[in-house]
Formats: structure tokens, sequence, C-alpha cells
């Protein structure tokens, strides 16, 4: 499979001359499959410019695969062209609430005041999976589980030819404490990560900065290390970077993190707009 | 109640996760049933009143958990496990509540009034069981 990263930005979309290098876009990262499939991770800013390009090669089907529903992984939906296409079908799978489907949650959105158009009015079809658990797509096996955050949230772990891509996006996996003492079936999210080849994480906050965010649904660079290195994964890349982090202070971050992790700090890695992994038979590699 | 056993390393729901962090930062004793029925977790504060900590006990299930505290109503009259608060949430999945009498493992017996309710994800789908107990003559 090979990955490629639409956006990266926590919470809200953060264009301007400070935030250049990794993006100010919101979560969005393409994942195309061996097997020709296209999957999009959450429908954050950064799909509105991925959904330009795949206008030039369309393809009948996409996959939308939604962490939740906050708008920040939301917003870039109704700037995806691919749904203003009739002819192409878009599945959308994402948690439900226990009192709400998936698509009565995204119609909250996608419908006027917030939302010219009506969900209801879109051209392209729209399929709607609730509470995804394990699904093969293509060649590739997906497994959705429930995620500590705010509200109703999963991360995704794809497996595809011998390599794992997890992403967990939006998560704080053990609310003002620590993961060292913690068995890991006891760790929120640990099933989604473990032993992946590669980890696209929440890295939101540093360490100084979240005391005064426990609770708040993200991580710091501690747990983000502890997460990851309990999850025994290849590589880590950071991910849903704060709004308010220029990029010299997400590479502080980064350097930080690096430090931390046991002997092998080239093992983590800041995810950027533009950003590909590809993962296969030969290996994992990264660029952009 | 059997099944699943507190030793068992498959990944826990996270809502039993987030009740063990909340149960782990809370200074009212409390313990957790898995949707097996099993004993995976009791807190500190509640180790204070059984008289000993979770990490010291053998996998067993919510009925013998309370078979092994003795479990009496305030007349001296056994109460079976699935009389208890926590076994009326389990099997009845309706929240519970009754004062009980309970022999810790330091021998000291104890009048604790106990509050059990079924964790449910959606209407049907039990995660496990919550019960807070604290003794009975405090405020």
């Amino acid at each position: 499979m090979r990955a490629q990263v639409w956006g990266c930005r926590g919470s809200l979309a953060t264009p301007g001359a400070d935030t250049v290098r990794y993006g100010g876009n919101t979560s969005c990262v393409e994942v195309q499959l061996e097997s020709g499939e296209t999957l999009v991770l959450d429908a954050g800013t950064g799909m509105r410019s991925l959904g330009v390009e795949m206008m030039r090669d369309l393809p009948a089907e996409i996959h939308v695969l939604l962490t939740h529903l906050h708008l920040d992984h939301l917003q870039g939906l109704g700037f995806f062209r691919p749904l203003f296409q009739a002819g192409t079908t878009v599945h959308l799978w994402g948690p439900a609430s226990p009192v709400q489907s998936l698509a009565e949650r995204i119609a909250l959105y996608l419908s006027p005041p917030l939302f010219p158009v009506r969900l209801t009015d879109i051209p392209a079809r729209v399929v709607f999976h609730d509470e995804p658990d394990d699904l093969t797509i293509g060649s590739a096996s997906i497994r959705a589980s429930k995620v500590a955050h705010q509200g109703p949230t999963v991360g995704y772990r794809i497996e595809e030819a011998g390599r794992t891509l997890a992403y967990i996006p939006d998560h704080e996996p053990s609310p003002g404490g620590r993961l060292d003492d913690q068995p890991a079936e006891w760790i929120s999210g640990h099933d989604v990560a473990h032993g992946a080849d590669v980890l696209f994480h929440d890295a939101q906050y540093g360490d100084d900065e979240y005391p005064t965010h426990v609770g708040w649904g993200h991580s710091c660079i501690d747990h983000v290390i502890g997460f990851a290195q309990k999850a025994d994964v290849g590589t880590l890349l950071l991910f849903h970077h704060d709004p308010y982090h220029t990029d010299e202070e997400l590479e502080l971050l980064l350097a930080d993190a690096r430090r931390r992790w046991n002997g092998d700090g080239d093992r983590v890695g800041l995810a950027r707009e533009g950003m590909t992994v590809e993962l296969d038979r030969g290996g994992v590699r990264i660029s952009g | 109640m059997s099944g699943a056993t507190s030793g068992d390393t498959a990944a826990k729901s996270l809502p039993l996760i987030l009740a063990r962090e909340l149960a782990a930062n809370l200074a009212t004793p409390m313990f957790l049933l898995d949707s097996a029925g099993m004993l995976v977790f009791y807190n500190d504060a509640a180790a204070l009143l059984i008289g000993k900590p979770f990490g010291e006990l053998d996998t067993l299930s919510g009925v013998e958990f309370g078979g092994l505290l003795q479990l009496c109503d305030p007349d001296g009259e056994p109460v079976r496990g699935r009389d208890t608060p926590s076994g009326i949430a389990y099997f009845e999945r309706r929240p519970g509540h009754k004062t009980l009498v309970a022999t810790g493992f330091d021998g000291v017996r104890r009048t604790v009034n106990a509050t059990a309710y079924p964790l449910f994800a959606t209407a049907d789908e039990l995660h496990g069981v919550v019960t807070v107990f604290w003794p009975a003559e405090a405020p």
C-alpha cells in the first residue's frame, strides 16, 4: 500500500508562513491499496486538494474511513469533488453514537445552517457503514477499534501484503496518567497499533502543555512515545499537530521525542503534507 | 459468570478501559466485572476495605469474589452472588443497591453500602459492571 498525507494539522486548519513545512490542513491521509482500491482516512480540510487530484482519474468507488466526527476530521467532506459526481460511489465508514446513526450525525454538519448542501442532495451514491469493526476492502484487512478521545472515536489498523499501517490521529491513551505500568491489554488503542510497521499518532502537546489539557482527548510526547514503544511499532509519525505550533516548535517536539526513543530516534518523524509512505514486501519507504 | 479471566490478555473494550481509568483515580472503593462476569479490577481504595491488593488475587469470577467475602445481609443471612448489587447488574442488566456485610481478607467484618450498574455501549451490548461501595457508617 501507499499512503500520502494531505493534512496532518489538528483541531483547526492553520495556513501561514509558520506552518509551511508541515502544512496547515487538517487530518486526511490517502491510502492506495495494491488491489487498486482507494481509502481516505478522515475528511479534514486536506480532503479538498485530494479530491481535486482524484478527479484526474476518478475511481468508481472510494472508501472514506472516519475516525470520528469532530469538524477537523469532517470539514473537507463538503468540498470533496468526487461527492459531486453522479456515478461515483462513496462509502463512508465511521462510528455511530449510542443514540444516532453515522448518517444522522454527519447530516448535522452537511445541512443548513452549517452547510448549504444537504447530504441527501449530493449527486454521488453515498453508502453509510456504522460501527466498522473487522472489514475487508480489496486486498486489505482493516480493523477499527474504539479509542479514548472525546466521544465515539476509532483507530484504524490496515494490513496488506504482510505490512501494517496504523492510524490513531486523536487519542489520549491514559488521561492524566502514565503508561509505563499499564498492562498492554488495558491500554486504549494497543490492539490497533501493536506491531505496526508505521503508526500515525496524535502528538498534539508538549509535555509542558499537557497538564492544562488533561481530558481534552490528545496525547503529549511522553504519551505517544510510551504508547508506540509499548506497541512495538517500527516507525512512529507524529500527527495532529497543534494549531498553535509553528514549524520550528514542531521540530523541537520531534527532537524531544527522538531523545526519548531508546537508542533509535530515527524511527520517529513528523508527518507533513505531501509525505508518502510505501509499505510492501520490500519494506517501508518514507519520502516527501 | 464464567469465560474470560482477569488474566486474559485480550484487548479490553474501551468502556471497560475508561471505567478502570476512572476507578484508578478515585478514592471511592470500586471494582469492575467484565462482560463474562469476571473480576478484572478493583482500585486501591477497595483494597483497603477488602484487605488485599488486586494484584495478589487469583483469577476469579464476580460470584466467586462475593463468596470469598462471605457476603451476608445485616441480619446475617447469606446473600447469593446473583442477588448482590453486582449480580443484579450483571444478570438482570439493571442497577442494584444493597447494604451488605462483607468479611475482608484481613478477617474484619464490615457493613458496606454497595451500588452497581451495568456498562452498556449500545442498548444490548454489555461490556461489564461497575460497583462502588463504602462503609455504611460513613456520612
